[in-house]
């Protein structure tokens, strides 16, 4: 395998006088898929902010390509797709203007790319209702459209599996799985049973001795 | 609903970067449908306009000279809480919904999507307010010949209160109580836009030439054009970062 993608070095991280983790050393190459662990609060969405560059009050150093990523901030955010907590669908427009809006921050797209995209995630025929009208699930299903497009190199997803049942979780894990035979580089939490093969597990918040 | 079988994209080909300038005109799009779906809202701040220089000859005096002499201090100063109050909408629902993070993770310069994003904002609330000016200052009977000072000092005015507000609501979007923040950290600095403002109005009815302090109010809205966008990312960034 060639040099990783994404590479950590000695991450240290305290939130409220509380050190989450620290010494925390680890490489992500092309077609990895990197599951975090650990109880609730131990920090595994700070890691994944770290990762992504939103969290910035951290000790150690992030490479991104074997360069630091505070030196490549446009090229890692070019190539960063990050699904956060907040699914970050907005109420007041329909499904398809927000992937719409999206993607274009990231990537030119066609439009019958946009509705394929939305058919895959089962929101036929929901194009032009409002967000807001919409249930948690099939909201969230507007949000996880973005990975049936994306041509991003490293995906950090934040409990994606939140709200969707057990037949689109399947449907995700096959798709992750294919995104990752194609070189796609996955960070991910998750409290769903993954039967995903070839995980690499990251144990977040056992006790430094 | 049932969901299907992976099939093939339509198009397999990857989609290439999208540049700058598409990235504005999509951001500048979608400004404007969710203003539009919100449009309720956007009356709020010109109503409020209209009430408060309604109300005033009756709480306070009807004589018209007196309303001459006040027209147009109270036009600005009901301009400035008008778009004060309007600002702490700015960055929320993109915060709330956790798409300002997308924003702030996009690969083109976020200063330029913020100034994006203010100046549709204020073309959505403070041009209408201008728009109404020039009624509200009949009513208030201010001479004709002033009106076209006041609008001109409001178009240059206006768009720098949304500036410097814009600063106040993205350090205070990630807080539970931005709104009277954002009032305690803005009002101050938006001062020297309303005194000039106001003034410009003022020396010219009393038969003054203006062009002086038109000159001044033009700088402070290209020093507020130029670098409130970046002070406004660097906030975007920080609020985001919890």
């Amino acid at each position: 395998m060639g040099a990783a993608l994404l590479k950590t070095d000695n991450l240290q991280c305290e939130r409220d006088d509380r050190l989450l983790f620290s010494g925390l050393s680890f490489e992500i190459y092309s077609g990895e898929v990197l599951q975090l662990e650990g109880p609730n609060g131990s920090g595994k969405t700070t890691l994944l902010r770290i990762l992504s560059g939103l969290f910035t009050s951290f000790e150690g150093q992030v490479w991104w390509q074997g360069q630091a990523v505070k030196g490549c901030r446009s090229e890692f955010q070019q190539d960063l797709l990050f699904l956060g907590h907040k699914s970050s669908v907005k109420n007041t427009l329909s499904p398809l203007e927000n992937l719409r809006f999206l993607m274009g921050l990231q990537q030119s797209i066609k439009e019958d790319q946009l509705w394929w995209a939305l058919e895959q995630v089962g929101l036929a025929g929901y194009e032009h209702v409002l967000c807001r009208n919409l249930s948690a699930g099939q909201k969230r299903r507007v949000a996880l459209a973005r990975l049936y497009l994306s041509d991003a190199k490293l995906w950090v997803l934040d409990e994606i599996f939140t709200a969707i049942d057990k037949k689109g979780v399947a449907q995700l894990e096959a798709l992750l799985e294919e995104k990752a035979r194609s070189g796609v580089a996955i960070v991910l939490t998750t409290h769903h049973e993954l039967a995903m093969k070839n995980i690499q597990i990251l144990s977040l918040g056992r006790r430094a001795a | 609903m049932s969901i299907g079988q992976l099939s093939e994209s339509p198009i397999s080909e990857p989609g290439s970067e999208q540049g700058l300038f598409s990235i504005l005109g999509i951001v500048f799009k979608r400004e404007f449908l969710s203003a539009y779906r919100s449009r309720q809202e956007l009356a709020n701040p010109l109503v409020f306009f209209v009430i408060v220089i309604v109300l005033f000859p009756l709480g306070v005096s009807p004589e018209p000279d007196f309303l001459r002499a006040a027209a147009a201090g109270l036009i600005w100063v009901a301009a400035l809480l008008a778009t004060m109050l309007s600002l702490d909408r700015l960055f929320q629902s993109d915060y709330d919904d956790g798409s300002l993070e997308q924003i702030v993770l996009c690969a083109q310069p976020l200063y330029l999507i913020v100034l994006v994003k203010t100046l549709i904002h204020w073309s959505l609330t403070g041009l209408p307010l201008i728009m109404l000016s020039p009624f509200l200052a009949i009513m208030l009977n201010l001479e004709s010949q002033h009106i076209p000072v006041l609008m001109l000092t409001l178009v240059m005015g206006t768009p720098v209160i949304s500036l410097i507000g814009g600063i106040g609501a993205a350090l205070t979007v990630s807080l539970r109580s931005g709104g009277i923040l954002i009032s305690l950290l803005v009002l101050p600095l938006t001062v020297p836009v309303l005194i000039f403002g106001a003034g410009t109005v003022q020396a010219s009815i009393d038969g003054l030439p203006v062009m002086g302090h038109f000159s001044i109010i033009g700088m402070m809205l290209a020093l507020t054009l130029t670098l409130s966008p970046f002070a406004m990312a660097a906030a975007l960034k920080m609020s985001v970062s919890d």
